[in-house]
């Protein structure tokens, strides 16, 4: 498809990307890497009328560890997720996650922050975030604020940014208990039908394509932490969520499958 | 007939051999319809029916011409004038059959969703975009028909000056006594019905159009993303009306067709009647979602097969009913489709009697035409899906009930049930090859100690073997088929002055290599090298005469063609030496590119100083023309008949329902092989196109005609991901039908692949008591089966 005619800025840095956003108002988008916002353009489902584009904002990319707390910048991309051997020393889970986004040409250029930004439910990385306790630091014009990922999705494709406000980066504890995510699609390159992601020991659970955001299974989290078994704890993985229906699977299958594999993913995280 | 052994002793014929075309492919230098710089051009883009059936009210174009860039718009009303006659259809399979007038823009009624209602022209594709979103069309939306027995029904007929929903119906039955006899003797009697779902063909690249016009001498090129420009060029002389002499059509590179690209579409004939109007270059070029919606699509079969069979399983009769969707309208070869498979429902068995009878339907959805194997891929599901019912009846294997029943190699040139005549064959050292590859006794085994483990991973193992018909087609027996062309190919071979050879085909490639393979056709022949040989096609001014590329027919009729121009060529090549050597042209022998004399090995001339010598002229036979060239059409004989043995391992996760081909062993027999490399290609890649039906793709419709899948991330075309190596090996068994012993391999993997898959992954669930599971066996589809039949929860 053809997408609408649109302007474009760049924006080097966070602070360039905000002043951008201020200036152009709800007429504008951040570019980030551009799979989830250039797909939904050429089907113009999206029609910003200017792309703010912080491709080469370095500000916003890399990973570091410090303490119990990895920080990676909102630009980082999924690949460099993937491939971080500080990454996959510190938080394991969140490298071998990315490392199942998409295809290899979208996660060169795919972001953490795009993906988190967009906040599809069908999407692998915010659950992980979610399920790690992550934290999302926001600018803008204001300043800064800190949220935790479990306040940051509001609805289907919805999050608490507001327009002028840029995802900067993300923290997650370091982890290294305990983990699995199991994501079920039938190509390599599909959205899961539905995943589940856990982390530390199982101290988080969420799921992925099982209701409008990536929600957190705590049914499963709380059944865990009053000491049931992996398949007891399992069996409510579909507790409390509002499953989509599409092409791939009904409410019911997905809630099935939310229960075999949240089995699957405490077993193999050694719980 | 006995067999050709291969005519080939140039060392080139049969060693594997890097394609020619590959460098440019890879590099970005080939040049594909949106490459091609026209300065000056106008964009066009379509108004497509949002609704699968709607009258069509008034459009306003008055936001669209408001728009910058763009020049006009035209409603299918206003073009009316312009078409002599409605797209074409070629092939009335029966005198009667209804074929409702498909103009290339609707006029009054939209009737599938995607159905072009009026066209916009811009100065750029962008502002021709933006123009569509200003046309409003007032439609009325119609009930919509989707389902092939709904439609059969007639509850709500579509085409109302058709009077009905069913195109035609066709049979096949040379022996009716004998039918009813056989099933009213059967001992056992199958009966199983199956679906095909439709299939998106989804080439790489999609179609695109481009038409130049010189409005003062009256010539138009048009360039199109085809794979037949050849046939496209007297269509669309008599579609529009203009003198076809003025007429040149050009497939640049073409990015993959698999049929889809076998037609003569709409946006072709709009953008000619367009450059006629406005004197300009005009172009467009197909968007993935109208690839999805606007180009033909395949299967979309509903199949009932009946086989009766004696107690030891031996095949006593075969029965198949056919219910077909043809779409909205006839697309140029559509009605023919299922009468490609017509003859081939009782598979590569010997069975004594044989009925088939196929009514075609109309829908409100996108057309279908041929898609890889057309007709044969979706025979060869029935037969071999309902041999397996047939083994679990009688209580043999799946390789015993299919040894029971291979025509015996004695009985070729076998004379089929169906009126066919098998050309060759040689059945069941494909299956015993294929079982060796896939350690088939090994593999069983493994399958009974899941079961008896109680693993909820099951294996399951399928087989298909498969003989199809293809090298398209003796003239005569289209003729009697009804198809309105003929089934000849055309070559011509020039030796340049230098030595070097230029090679003209009106076979028209688009991703199979001919290119490669018919230079080492005439190097092998002519003993120079194979990229001394230049391959020209693609191009009706180049290469005026042709019936292009389909039906797995271009090597045994095209290239058949291109072997005897060589010899012709050799001939005239063979008389100039002779004179040379003042010898005897019989007395001559050639071979490595040098003629000699026999029993004087040192008199000898090359075959570049005869090149020379025919070009100078100065010393030629008396009476004899210049220079070295030969021109040979080619109507075969018959269709050529490969076969083989496919068979596939699945596994099964009973408690998601998702099923993962695990192994995949095929032993295929083309004849001779030309590239073995090019052969191992077309089967990789022809195997896992089946493999995709029977597991992944599925164009999705809803109630109202919409189309659920209509990108490439609800339309699920396998990666290389997806891919998983397989076992290949051939046996050879030439065909009688041409001199180079040859048979078609392009559809070959399509056909054979999706039953045994489908059949490995029944297989699989048989002792939970299912006995069929619905294409593509999706994990939910399979989920489900397993609930239905009481399986874990
Ligand atoms: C073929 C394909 C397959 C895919 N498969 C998967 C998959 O299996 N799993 C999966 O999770 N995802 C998948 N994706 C989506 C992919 O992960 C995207 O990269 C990601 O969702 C968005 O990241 P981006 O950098 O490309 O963001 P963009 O597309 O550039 O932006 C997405 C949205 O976020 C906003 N945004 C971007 N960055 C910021 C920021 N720093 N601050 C505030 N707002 C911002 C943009 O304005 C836009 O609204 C797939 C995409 C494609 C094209």
């Amino acid at each position: 498809m053809i997408p609408a005619a649109v302007d474009y800025v760049r924006a080097d840095s966070a602070e360039a990307a905000i002043a951008a956003l201020v200036e152009h108002g709800d007429e504008a988008k951040l570019l980030a890497g551009g799979q989830s916002l250039v797909p939904l353009m050429r089907l113009r489902l999206a029609t910003p009328t200017v792309l703010v584009d912080v491709g080469r904002a370095t500000d916003l990319v890399g990973i570091s560890v410090e303490g119990d707390t990895v920080s990676i910048g909102a630009l980082t991309t999924h690949s460099t997720l993937e491939h971080s051997a500080e990454l996959a020393a510190a938080c394991p889970l969140l490298a071998h996650v990315a490392s199942l986004v998409g295809d290899p040409a979208v996660r060169h250029r795919g972001t953490l922050g795009g993906s988190l930004a967009h906040a599809d439910p069908a999407s692998d990385l915010p659950a992980a975030v979610l399920a790690l306790g992550g934290t999302l630091v926001v600018a803008g014009p204001g300043g800064t604020r800190e949220v935790a990922a479990t306040d940051f999705f509001t609805g289907f494709l919805e999050s608490v940014l507001a327009v002028d406000e840029v995802l900067t980066e993300v923290r997650v504890p370091v982890s290294t208990g305990g983990w699995s995510y199991q994501k079920f699609n039938r190509r390599a390159q599909d959205w899961a039908i539905v995943g589940v992601v856990v982390a530390e020991g199982g101290a988080g659970v969420s799921l992925v394509n099982m209701a409008s955001t990536p929600i957190r299974a705590t049914a499963v989290e709380a059944a865990l932490a009053g000491g049931a078994s992996a398949t007891d704890a399992a069996a409510s993985a579909a507790d409390g969520t509002e499953p989509p229906t599409d092409n791939q699977a009904d409410g019911p299958y997905r809630e099935h499958l939310a229960r075999v594999l949240t089995a699957r993913a405490l077993t193999a995280a050694g719980i | 007939m006995t067999d050709t052994i291969s005519p080939f002793v140039g060392g080139i014929v049969g060693t594997p051999r890097l394609r020619k075309e590959d460098p440019a492919l890879l590099t970005g230098e080939s040049r594909f319809i949106d490459d091609l710089q026209l300065p000056g051009a106008l964009w066009i883009a379509l108004v497509r029916s949002p609704y699968a059936h709607a009258r069509i009210g008034a459009i306003d174009a008055s936001a669209a011409l408001a728009v910058d860039g763009v020049v006009a718009v035209y409603t299918g009303a206003d073009l009316e004038g312009d078409w002599a006659g409605p797209l074409p259809c070629a092939w009335p399979v029966t005198d009667d059959m209804k074929n409702p007038a498909h103009l290339p823009l609707a006029v009054g009624k939209a009737n599938f969703a995607g159905d072009g209602v009026a066209v916009v022209v811009a100065t750029s594709r962008y502002a021709a975009a933006d123009g569509v979103e200003g046309v409003v069309v007032d439609y009325e939306p119609l009930e919509a028909v989707v389902d092939v027995r709904d439609a059969a029904s007639d509850r709500l007929v579509i085409h109302e000056d058709c009077g009905t929903n069913v195109a035609y119906d066709w049979e096949l039955t040379p022996d009716p006594d004998g039918v009813a006899a056989a099933f009213e003797n059967a001992v056992h009697h199958v009966t199983e019905t199956y679906v095909h779902q439709r299939l998106i063909p989804a080439p790489m690249e999609t179609r695109g159009v481009a038409v130049v016009p010189a409005p003062h001498n009256g010539d138009m090129t048009l360039y199109s993303s085809t794979q037949i420009p050849h046939v496209l060029k007297v269509m669309a002389a008599l579609t529009l009306g203009v003198p076809e002499q003025k007429l040149r059509v050009v497939a640049p590179s073409v990015g993959g067709g698999f049929g889809c690209k076998l037609n003569v579409y709409a946006e072709e004939l709009v953008c000619m009647t367009l450059a006629n109007r406005h004197g300009v270059p005009v172009r467009w070029t197909e968007t993935r979602t109208e690839a999805a919606t606007a180009t033909i699509q395949g299967r979309a079969q509903r199949q009932t097969i009946e086989l009766a069979a004696d107690a030891d399983g031996k095949l006593t009769g075969v029965r198949a009913t056919l219910l077909a969707d043809m779409g909205a309208y006839l697309q140029l070869v559509a009605p023919g489709v299922p009468l490609l498979g017509a003859f081939l429902y009782h598979g590569l068995y010997d069975v004594p009697v044989y009925s088939f009878t196929c009514r075609s339907v109309f829908t409100n959805l996108t057309p279908t035409d041929a898609y890889r194997g057309a007709g044969r891929p979706e025979a060869t599901y029935a037969i071999e899906r309902a041999m397996d019912a047939l083994a679990v009846a009688v209580g043999v294997g799946q390789d015993e009930i299919r040894s029971r029943n291979f025509i015996p190699t004695e009985k070729f040139p076998y004379d089929s049930p169906a009126g066919l005549i098998f050309d060759s064959g040689n059945y069941q050292p494909t299956l015993d090859r294929a079982k060796e590859l896939m350690d088939w006794d090994g593999r069983r085994a493994e399958q009974a100690e899941r079961r008896a483990a109680g693993s909820t991973m099951h294996l399951g193992l399928g087989i298909s073997s498969y003989v199809e018909m293809c090298g398209l087609a003796p003239s005569r027996t289209l003729a009697a088929l009804n198809y309105g062309a003929g089934g000849w190919e055309s070559a011509t071979v020039r030796i340049l002055p230098t030595c070097k050879v230029q090679v003209v085909t009106g076979a028209t490639p688009h991703g199979q290599g001919h290119e490669t393979s018919w230079s080492m056709i005439v190097a092998d022949q002519l003993g120079v090298d194979p990229d001394d040989v230049e391959v020209l096609h693609s191009d009706t001014a180049i290469s005026p005469l042709g019936m292009d590329t389909y039906g797995s027919r271009s090597l045994s009729v095209g290239g058949t063609a291109l072997w005897m121009a060589t010899e012709k060529v050799i001939h005239k090549a063979r008389a100039i030496a002779a004179h040379m050597l003042e010898a005897n042209a019989d007395d001559l022998d050639f071979a490595g590119g040098t003629f000699t004399v026999k029993g004087s090995p040192d008199k000898e001339v090359p075959l570049a100083a005869v090149a020379f010598g025919a070009f100078t002229a100065h010393d030629l036979p008396d009476g004899m023309e210049p220079n070295l060239e030969a021109q040979v059409t080619w109507d075969p004989g018959n269709f050529v008949f490969p076969f083989g043995t496919h068979i596939a391992v699945v596994e099964v996760d009973e408690e998601t329902g998702a099923v993962e081909l695990i192994d995949y062993a095929a032993v295929d027999d083309c004849g001779n092989q030309i590239n073995p490399m090019i052969v191992e290609g077309q089967l990789h890649g022809g195997i896992v196109q089946g493999v995709a039906q029977a597991l992944w793709e599925e164009a999705i419709y809803d109630a109202d005609g919409q189309l659920r899948s209509a990108n490439l991330a609800d339309y699920l075309v396998p990666s290389a991901a997806e891919c998983i190596d397989m076992k290949l090996d051939h046996t050879v068994t030439p065909s009688p039908t041409n001199p180079m012993g040859v048979k078609g391999v392009g559809e070959a993997g399509t056909i054979a692949s999706t039953p045994a898959v489908m059949n490995a992954v029944v297989d699989a669930l048989r002792p939970m008591g299912i006995t069929d599971v619905r294409m593509p066996a999706s994990p939910m589809t399979v989920r489900r089966a397993i609930e239905a039949a009481g399986g874990s929860s």
